[in-house]
């Protein structure tokens, strides 16, 4: 082919390879924009017949077409905020002994087995968590907590009701079983972050691993951490499986964290299959819209903080 | 190289998908109540005829909107719908089969069929009135059980369900309170309890936890040996659940097609009439747009009515009776009709 | 010199060290009793009869094979809808508008979605699919799928792009290449494993899903290849038979649960090794 001929050719394919692939990019913002549209469209029969009420109402009553989000939402907030009590600690342990404390040998087996627990599907822990931990949770822990409850005084309240297994605190227990490998490898990979010479001049100065970790890791990667936990929130908020096994399904809100509840996720799953059109239907896409709305806030800040955490160290 | 196996791949997958696409594939939705029997009897259905009857027991409330939706080609519900509903939609409605809804129990110490509930304990019990199992209510009826003083754990449904529909029209029926305070129908707002997906989990939930009680189709109580109580009927005779006390309460059916077979046949009269028995029904569209697939529906509960009641008898449910059945497909040749022309024949 | 200060930073220190054991021991706790579970409960219920019956009517004994298929199938088709478009989007990110104001809104809501709530996909498919095709269908779960794969895929693609040195593109474009022979014959063939990687981690989390599939799939009792109507698949299965009182369902449900598991950490190790061979 001439020269010129070829040149052009290039240029026509060229044009149509970036139209592609820029299609594809569009796809993607297309998609999320897409599920926010029809989130609204669909919530908004609900919306607009409970307006504000709708966030604070707790009855959820389709006999009398009376819909509440008060319930799923505090069952939501609730098991994650045990979740990240549970997992936080123990991630950060987990992120220092990998850093730290981990002889080279052993550091590719431990890392591997954090991402083998990631990466185990959350019904496995949804499956496991009703079969396996909610029997043994209630014949060990809540029949025992349950007994103590009187003696704890006003806290005892928590822990009122009857052993069944399931409910807000085993969700929000096994929600943090599928957490923690999630945020302990994200805090791993920001603490590597962290310039070897930062520590070593600590160490030359005599610190303690404790006092290197304190004083001179978790400063430099503090932002980093705070996003790995909001990550880890995220996650949690809009996990389905490993909640609905466990949670006991009811729209209740009661101050014991041993009786049933619900969460948005766990509603939707269990009711959308089958509810009646009209305010039923709008009532859960509504619900979905709340758990959008509030997991792209939290992953927003997360990506905010951990960019920030990227520019600081010049790197990935 | 990878390209080409992923056409390849695709390929094989259409192929493969249209070719079995001729094979019928008819799916239905709805109660858990009967799902035991109707996925028997697909079973079998299949094994003699080919076609598959795919079942899906999502709960009352769902077959009700998947038919309404025409998601699916028939749905399944143990709550009725009246006949200006019917018309609304353009379904048609009939029975497939009777069951009955026990009251059943976790208790140590408790054999099954031994503890007596009358209706206003049961509805004082799911009212969170009573509380605990040595509440001197539950005493008084039961004067030689052993009773503790445990926390009763209340089991109920999450999802919507026909069952709870027929289980809240009795209580609806015995307690004026529940009636104004809750009332009935497939999805209510529980006063309390943990709640289980379907028959099948509140049946586990009860397995579960000890010192529950919940409220399931006999069948599952009883395959999964769980301990169901007796009830007080409307002759203010004591009841257990069985066979031949369901149908003593279907007895008392009026079917009409021109209500679209709407009967509620809880707290009926008769001495051995089990208070909570129900049927459950098919809806199916009137004018079907697939009238392949609607002819198959029909042929399928034909099948049922003529070959289905030792499967049904064998689960503890009741079949519809001959004389009813031939009234359905009356029904049938009259009401469902494709371009003007009755589909059945 | 031991001061009662330097005591108590030792102590300190002390503790900070064993409690950081104390939560690793927890962590590789939960996965081996996780793990022994799995194993203990799922392979006492493997058979022939898994890999050869359908799943079976309550109180009988049967297997997962219309599950299992029905799995496959999907999976197999939301990772072929999937992988072109991440892939594309992923080079777009990665090679041609490196630092525009639009790739990095691209690249921002692509993580958005990355970590998106899996049933809010699901209800957006039932809205715009299922609810106008008026049936449940395969299509609809493989179309769920992919929507959860998409994201996955394009960032690996870009991370996996960007590691590639520019003098190897430079080296290229010297050579007079339009940029789609660029990227094609030798940016893409050199992140080749990176990009299968991707792929592979791609399947590994759609084939573990189950919240999309509750209302787009649905479920089927028997063996069915149609696509066009619903299809029975491993994770509603085994939510199905796990909440159920039968113990034959729940045996089923284990042994769904170990196939799932398998097959996932299978795929993990697999995409771990690629990406270190490439080192």
């Amino acid at each position: 082919m001439e020269v010129s001929a070829l040149s052009a050719k290039f240029a026509r394919e060229d044009a149509l390879f970036n139209l592609s692939a820029r299609t594809a990019a569009f796809a993607v913002l297309a998609l999320f924009l897409g599920v926010f549209f029809f989130l609204v469209v669909g919530a908004w029969p609900a919306l607009r017949e409970f307006g504000f009420g709708f966030f604070t109402e707790s009855t959820w009553d389709p006999v009398k077409n009376q819909y509440g989000a008060l319930s799923p939402i505090t069952g939501t907030l609730l098991t994650s905020a045990i979740a990240l009590l549970i997992a936080v600690p123990i991630s950060f342990g987990i992120a220092v002994f990998l850093t730290e404390l981990c002889p080279a040998s052993l550091k590719g087996s431990f890392g591997t087995m954090i991402e083998l627990l990631a990466s185990i599907p959350s019904i496995i822990y949804g499956l496991w968590g009703l079969l396996i931990f909610a029997p043994l949770y209630a014949e060990h822990v809540q029949a025992h907590l349950g007994g103590w409850a009187k003696s704890l005084g006003p806290l005892g309240v928590l822990f009122q009701g009857a052993p069944i297994g399931i409910g807000i605190s085993t969700a929000g227990i096994i929600l943090s079983f599928m957490v923690i490998p999630f945020i302990a490898s994200v805090m791993r990979d920001v603490f590597e972050t962290v310039p070897p010479i930062l520590k070593e001049s600590a160490y030359a100065l005599g610190a303690t691993r404790w006092e290197v970790v304190r004083n001179v890791v978790l400063p430099y990667t503090k932002v980093g951490v705070f996003g790995g936990i909001m990550l880890g929130l995220g996650r949690a908020l809009g996990e389905t499986m490993a909640v609905t096994f466990v949670i006991g399904n009811a729209y209740n809100i009661s101050p014991s964290l041993f009786e049933a509840g619900n969460s948005i996720a766990s509603s939707i799953a269990n009711e959308f299959a089958e509810a009646g059109e009209g305010l039923h239907v709008a009532s859960l896409t509504a619900l979905g819209l709340i758990l959008f709305l509030i997991t792209t806030f939290v992953l927003i800040v997360a990506r905010l903080m951990l960019s920030r955490m990227q520019k600081k160290t010049g790197g990935i | 190289m990878k390209n080409r196996i992923a056409s390849l791949a695709l390929l094989a997958s259409l192929g493969i998908g249209q070719a079995f696409a001729q094979s019928t594939n008819i799916t239905g939705a709805g109660a858990t109540f009967p799902y035991p029997l109707y996925s028997k009897w697909a079973d079998e259905y299949k094994k003699s005829t080919g076609v598959a009857i795919n079942y899906q027991s999502i709960g009352s409330g769902g077959g009700i909107r998947q038919i309404k939706a025409k998601t699916v080609d028939f749905g399944a519900s143990d709550m009725p719908l009246k006949i200006e509903e019917l018309n609304a939609d353009g379904l048609i409605q009939f029975p497939a089969m009777i069951g009955g809804v026990v009251a059943a129990v976790n208790l140590d110490g408790i054999v099954s069929g031994q503890l007596k509930l009358s209706g206003a304990v049961l509805a004082d019990i799911y009212l969170a009135k009573i509380t605990s199992w040595n509440d001197p209510a539950i005493v008084a009826l039961n004067p030689g059980a052993s009773l503790k003083a445990d926390p009763i754990t209340v089991v109920r449904r999450a999802d919507g369900s026909g069952t709870t529909f027929l289980f809240t029209d009795y209580l609806s029926k015995v307690s004026a309170e529940w009636k104004s305070k809750v009332g009935s129908g497939t999805a209510i707002s529980w006063p309390t309890g943990v709640g289980g997906k379907g028959n099948e989990g509140v049946a586990a939930y009860i397995q579960r936890i000890k010192g529950s009680i919940g409220y399931v189709e006999f069948a599952y109580a009883k395959r999964n040996k769980i301990s169901f109580t007796q009830l007080q009927n409307a002759d203010q005779q004591w009841v257990s659940p069985d066979d031949p006390n369901f149908a003593a309460a279907a007895a008392n059916a009026k079917w009409d097609a021109a209500q679209g077979f709407y009967q509620v046949l809880t707290n009926q009269p008769g001495k051995a009439s089990w208070p909570i028995t129900g049927a459950s029904f098919i809806l199916t569209p009137k004018d079907p747009k697939d009238s392949a697939k609607a002819l198959e529906v029909l042929k399928f509960f034909a099948w049922t009515a003529k070959n289905g009641g030792k499967m049904a008898e064998e689960l503890d449910y009741v079949p519809i009776p001959p004389t009813v059945s031939a009234q359905i497909e009356a029904y049938w040749r009259d009401a469902v009709k494709v371009n003007g022309a009755a589909l059945w024949k | 010199m031991i001061t009662p200060r330097y005591r108590n930073r030792q102590f300190r220190n002390k503790l900070a060290i064993a409690l950081a054991v104390l939560a690793t021991a927890l962590g590789a706790a939960v996965l081996f009793w996780i793990l022994a579970s799995l194993a203990t409960n799922g392979l006492s219920g493997l058979s022939k009869a898994v890999f050869t019956q359908s799943t079976p009517p309550p109180g009988a004994t049967g297997g997962l094979l219309n599950a299992i298929i029905g799995s496959l199938a999907m999976v197999c088709a939301g990772t072929i809808i999937a992988t072109p478009i991440g892939i594309l989007a992923g080079i777009y990110l990665a090679e041609i508008s490196q630092g525009a104001k639009l790739a990095s809104v691209v690249r921002f809501v692509n993580d958005l979605l990355l970590s998106a709530p899996s049933i809010v996909l699901g209800l957006f498919v039932y809205a715009v699919y299922v609810a106008h095709a008026k049936h449940f269908s395969g299509w609809a779960g493989a179309v769920a799928l992919s929507l959860i794969a998409i994201p996955i895929i394009t960032r690996t693609t870009e991370t996996m792009l960007t590691l590639i040195p520019n003098s190897l593109r430079e080296a290229a474009y010297a050579l007079g290449s339009p940029r789609w022979v660029v990227v094609k014959r030798v940016t893409l063939r050199a992140a080749r494993a990176g990009l299968i990687t991707g792929v592979l981690l791609a399947v590994a989390r759609i084939s573990g899903e189950t919240a999309p599939l509750l209302f787009t799939a649905l479920n089927n009792q028997f063996l069915s290849t149609d696509m066009n109507a619903p299809m029975a698949n491993l994770p509603v299965v085994i939510f199905q038979f796990a909440m159920s009182p039968y113990d034959e369902w729940k045996q089923l449900a284990w042994v769904g649960a170990l196939l799932i598991s398998v097959g996932v950490l299978t795929l993990s190790f697999i995409a771990r090794h690629f990406s270190r061979e490439k080192k």
